[in-house]
């Protein structure tokens, strides 16, 4: 079993800390996981794009093939589309609905959610909204990573515990609010 | 013990368990995390871990940990290694005492760099040998190695790191650390003077240790030879074109004879023997073809060598499993076929909301209206960003300080007005060694430092001295008081910065002004630090 993953949105998002929980979830499952993340100048407000590559057994490349990743995970719906060579002719995307209009040229948005629309089994929610409405707007991510969890190789169990590990230095509400976007996403149909 | 790292992490953490003394650093991506971890483990573990003016001063320190018995670690970027290689080449004459380590973080693809060097080059010019490592556990692995090799031949190690192994993260399995090494000067005089007499010495000694460490990459795990019976094609993969064959070996029809090259100088005799048992060979090098130039040679006579000189490998940019697939002969895998190009624009990195040097390129850019012919040179840093659109405020970047010498010179060859900009650290790093320059001669040009009070491209880390400390520095260089000027650049201030960067392009001779607030990303740090 290998599941290959794009994890993207713009920069400053959360995208590699939604990176990070799947990889530690995934860990504490003794999966083998290799995460690639690019720094630096490519984070100031740009495009961001991380690889994840979950397997039980070995993975010889950070990075994934183009038509192989089973899902691609994103904070913004442009960015849902900038990596569909990665994605498998049967993936799926999982995606924000909220677009970040940092550009002068961003594109018709409804033309934007019919492409996603397109590729079946696509998921374009409000992660925002269910962020905020969980108890922060920069939860988000978390969102995100329980309406992916279906088709995620880790339980739903152990993608909890990593997000009570990743935030537990910031205290009890920080844990509980990522928690409940979590299962707002996951809930989400 | 098993914990999740970062490639950097993983060198550091090796380090750390291998008995470090003494890390020296300067801030580049995509190495920047290896000295934030020693710098946070510093303390606990009982060894000394900074940022240094630059590359240069860091490996000079480092140079004389070595020379008191001790072992250092010296990190950087690839183009760092350009600003250290007076010391890094001399030091290969040297008589390294206590293990010096060198990690360069290479970074093909450019994706946070002005170019894309391979410092396997630089090392091989001054003699000096590599690890490669292509996963975190190797760079584990090969990071203690590395320590035993430089002690055990008296030479300065390199290991290379990429993007995607310093910024990629695994499991890493660390083993048992070993203590510090005692204090023990090194008794070796004439090895650590670079005298005509002693160099010529020292020089030959090179020479003969390169055979030993050529002896020592034939026999070495990192340098692995597959021979199959039968097989025509011979691969041989440096770098990160090992992951990315693995990936996709099992879909070629003959399974090919494999070299894997992890350690250098190279092993001349293992390339030997797989060339004579097949009839071509493909080159898979992440970074430049340096193993297929020492194959093919001027003449490139002898069997087929295929890879980034015969266009069967992208000679720019980094390697792919997708494009070494295609190099391999595979077929493009199907991927999900809808158009987007449609929908989807470029989204360009852009300076934060509210970042100080967009209010200063503002301004700027204001005071230079009215002329028909200026220059504004700029330097390495979050303001190259002043280069894109809205901004377009800039027209020069080329490396660490040379906005300061770029300007001297375009005013002297009779441009005006002339600007240059530059951060608060790019110009302690490589810039104030021109300002000096800039004080002898009094050029027609005017030294915008941007201070932001940290380090900002690379997440923040500290500038060498605070803001308040810039002023006095530039006095003591001798840049006349009366045209050192400050402002505060924020949208309320524009009118007058405008006026006072007006007032010294009307001043025709040198002119520093300072640009000074802090960082907004930093400041926002700590105020969420104080809540």
């Amino acid at each position: 079993m290998t599941c290959n993953m794009i994890l993207c949105g713009v920069g400053g998002q959360g995208v590699l800390s939604l990176a990070a929980i799947i990889a530690k979830a995934s860990l504490s499952s003794h999966l083998n996981v290799r995460q690639s993340e690019v720094h630096g100048m490519s984070q100031r407000g740009g495009e961001v794009l991380a690889h994840l590559r979950i397997s039980d057994g070995e993975i010889y490349s950070d990075l994934v093939s183009y038509g192989t990743a089973d899902l691609i995970i994103s904070m913004e719906p442009m960015e849902s589309l900038r990596y569909l060579e990665y994605l498998k002719p049967d993936g799926i995307v999982v995606t924000a609905a909220e677009p970040v209009v940092n550009i002068g040229n961003y594109p018709d948005l409804e033309a934007v959610y019919a492409k996603i629309a397109a590729v079946s089994g696509s998921l374009c929610l409000k992660a925002e909204a269910l962020a905020e409405e969980a108890g922060s707007k920069r939860a988000s991510n978390m969102v995100l990573i329980g309406a992916a969890s279906p088709y995620l190789p880790t339980d739903a169990e152990s993608l909890k515990q990593a997000i009570r590990d990743t935030f537990a230095a910031k205290g009890e509400s920080v844990v509980e609010t990522n928690l409940k976007a979590f299962e707002a996403g996951r809930n989400h149909q | 013990m098993e914990r999740v790292l970062l490639g950097d992490e993983a060198l550091a953490q090796a380090a750390i368990d291998a008995g470090l003394s003494c890390a020296y650093g300067y801030p580049g991506t995509p190495s920047t995390e290896i000295m934030e971890y020693l710098i946070a483990h510093s303390a606990a573990d009982g060894f000394k871990a900074m940022w240094c003016t630059n590359e240069k001063t860091a490996y000079e320190e480092a140079l004389g940990a070595s020379l008191a018995g001790k072992r250092a670690l010296v990190t950087m970027k690839h183009v760092g290694l350009n600003v250290a290689a007076d010391a890094f080449v001399n030091s290969a004459l040297l008589s390294i005492h206590g293990g010096l380590v060198m990690c360069v973080a290479d970074d093909p693809g450019m994706h946070s760099s002005q170019n894309e060097q391979d410092t396997r080059a630089l090392a091989m010019f001054a003699k000096v040998p590599v690890f490669e490592p292509v996963t975190q556990q190797q760079t584990y692995e090969m990071t203690r190695e590395a320590f035993e090799v430089s002690e055990r031949f008296g030479v300065p190690v390199i290991i290379r790191m990429v993007t995607r192994i310093a910024h990629s993260r695994a499991s890493v399995r660390t083993a048992e650390s070993r203590p510090q090494n005692p204090l023990d000067k090194s008794t070796d005089r004439p090895g650590w003077m670079l005298l005509p007499a002693t160099a010529k010495r020292n020089w030959a000694r090179l020479l003969g240790k390169e055979k030993d460490m050529i002896a020592f990459a034939e026999s070495s795990a990192n340098n692995r030879l597959n021979l199959v019976a039968g097989s025509r094609l011979g691969i041989i993969t440096g770098g990160l074109g090992y992951n990315y064959f693995k990936e996709n070996a099992a879909d070629l029809k003959e399974e090919p004879s494999h070299l894997h090259i992890g350690f250098y100088p190279l092993p001349a005799a293992l390339i030997r023997k797989l060339y004579d048992s097949v009839d071509e060979i493909l080159v898979l090098e992440e970074g430049y073809p340096i193993i297929e130039e020492k194959l093919c040679g001027i003449l490139g006579a002898g069997k087929p060598i295929h890879g980034k000189l015969d266009g069967t490998v992208v000679r720019t940019g980094e390697l792919t499993p997708d494009n070494v697939r295609e190099a391999l002969g595979l077929p493009k895998r199907p991927h999900a076929a809808i158009d987007v190009s449609d929908v989807t624009v470029p989204r360009p990195p852009a300076l934060c909301k509210g970042c100080p040097h967009a209010d200063s390129y503002a301004a700027i850019k204001a005071a230079l209206k009215d002329f028909p012919q200026s220059l504004v040179t700029s330097d390495i840093g979050c303001y190259s960003l002043g280069a894109l659109p809205p901004h377009s405020a800039i027209e020069t970047i080329v490396c660490m300080g040379a906005s300061v010498g770029m300007a001297k010179g375009a005013s002297e060859a009779g441009l005006y007005p002339v600007v240059a900009t530059i951060g608060d650290s790019t110009f302690l790093h490589g810039g104030m060694t021109a300002l000096l320059d800039c004080v002898q001669n009094n050029p027609d040009m005017t030294l915008v430092i941007l201070d932001n009070s940290t380090v900002g491209m690379t997440g923040g880390q500290p500038t060498m001295i605070p803001s308040s400390r810039f002023e006095p520095l530039i006095r003591g260089l001798g840049v006349d008081p009366a045209h050192i000027r400050t402002i505060v650049p924020l949208p309320q201030q524009h009118e007058k910065n405008t006026e006072i960067i007006k007032e010294e392009i009307n001043y025709h001779g040198l002119s520093v002004i300072f640009s000074v607030r802090e960082c907004i990303e930093t400041a926002k740090r700590k105020a969420r630090k104080t809540k």
